[in-house]
């Protein structure tokens, strides 16, 4: 019998579960090595090397070479994991957030001290909130990833 | 005998720390942060717990896809502040309670809630923000905070993380397994992470402030209706990372069963992606 999973279809939102950890499980490793200073040196001087050296898949390793975050929690990393990509190059959890919305970094500070993004319309699938595919990318950066 | 005085509740965003760490402290962002919490540091200074019983979320720090404990108590001497990636927070080392701790394992293991025991890791922002928070800005070296603390870590990074209800009943075994302890220590236990908050996709920044405060009065007054609240509600309506709140059932059920008198409150948006709430209550 299949499990229950009702959190498949929360718009704009991945849930980070035993498949998807299954899936992400060295492109999430590789992330852990970036806690210890000399790696995270070695992989800023040449980080095609560095991934090389890891049983990951082309698609993590590209993913993770964009920069971009929305890519890589498609092939199964989790934000926090992939927080620790951002923090080598010096990003704030801000900035690696903003970077999967399409907005500057301007554009999503902006929308937090507003008082963040409504629920409104985010809630379910079909609905219209800025959240859902229909207003994707958000903002006005020029290019996906941070 | 020793016994849960009081219980905190907070957010434990990482910027939080940082703003902390790099002097931002007195920016007009921060300060609407920060005083929310000069009530509390009186009121820490005045209760003098002997003991914090911290319970927090590692963000894949001490814990990588390797090993992942539903529920894990630190019984070590002591605990280091981890790098996170931007090089450890220069806070002090985290002093534990060995012995209370191995206690309440023992005790709560035999309730039927099967815990890690952890004698080695290091502790992430979520440990150390809370401290900071509550404690003031203390210096790595001639700093200190004011008692020993027990980490209690629990997984919300990986699904399924435990129920609401699981984590409230979790927290009267602590409740009881405290009170079987001979020595009469003033224990705290704080309850952090949250609240309405979401670090990923397209649906990043999602505040629900309305959701949150109803969080705020239900955990006050009806803590175990509060608690059978399923996943997906926190997900839908707080956004993925706002399941974190499920820590804050711990800490609530570890209180006695009488109406807690209700010291301190606060709710502020945002701290960088993440919707601020802090209470503090006492036993009565």
């Amino acid at each position: 019998m299949a499990l229950d999973k009702p959190y498949l279809d929360v718009p704009g939102t991945t849930i980070f579960d035993a498949e998807q950890s299954r899936k992400g499980y060295w492109l999430n490793q590789f992330c852990m090595s970036l806690m210890k200073a000399p790696n995270r040196e070695r992989f800023l001087a040449d980080a095609k090397a560095y991934l090389d050296e890891w049983p990951m898949t082309q698609a993590q390793k590209d993913a993770v070479l964009a920069r971009d975050l929305n890519r890589c929690i498609a092939e199964g990393g989790n934000i926090y994991f992939l927080a620790k990509i951002g923090a080598t190059y010096g990003k704030s959890f801000q900035q690696m957030a903003g970077s999967m919305t399409g907005m500057t970094e301007e554009e999503y500070r902006d929308m937090m001290i507003a008082g963040g993004r409504s629920v409104e319309g985010n809630r379910h699938p079909g609905e219209d909130g800025s959240a859902q595919p229909q207003h994707q990318p958000q903002g006005s950066a020029a290019k996906a990833g941070f | 005998m020793a016994r849960i005085t009081a219980s905190v509740y907070t957010s434990h965003v990482p910027a939080i720390g940082a703003a902390l760490d790099l002097g931002k402290t007195h920016e007009p962002y921060w300060q609407k942060v920060f005083s929310g919490y000069e009530y509390s540091k009186q009121w820490l200074r005045e209760t003098k717990p002997d003991v914090i019983f911290l319970v927090y979320n590692d963000h894949a720090t001490a814990f990588s896809l390797d090993l992942i404990p539903t529920f894990a108590i630190g019984t070590a001497a002591q605990y280091q502040p981890a790098d996170e990636g931007w090089g450890p927070r220069p806070v002090p080392t985290v002093m534990g309670h060995p012995d209370l701790a191995a206690h309440i394992a023992q005790s709560v293991i035999q309730d039927d809630f099967d815990l890690t025991i952890v004698n080695k890791m290091d502790v992430d922002h979520g440990l150390t923000v809370p401290l900071s928070l509550m404690c003031g800005q203390q210096d790595k070296d001639s700093g200190a905070w004011p008692c020993p603390v027990i980490p209690f870590a629990v997984n919300v990074v990986q699904y399924p993380v435990p129920s609401g209800r699981r984590c409230f009943n979790l927290g009267r075994a602590i409740r009881k397994a405290v009170e079987s302890y001979d020595e009469p220590l003033n224990v705290q236990i704080w309850g952090t992470g949250g609240m309405s908050h979401q670090l990923q996709g397209p649906r990043a920044g999602l505040i629900n402030a309305e959701w949150d405060k109803r969080f705020l009065d239900r955990l006050i007054a009806e803590p175990e209706a509060l608690a059978q609240v399923p996943h997906i509600d926190y997900v839908r309506e707080a956004g993925s990372e706002g399941i974190e709140l499920v820590m804050w059932l711990i800490a609530r059920g570890a209180m006695s069963d009488h109406a807690p008198a209700v010291k301190h409150r606060f709710y502020h948006v945002p701290a960088s992606n993440t919707a601020v709430g802090h209470l503090i209550l006492e036993n009565t």
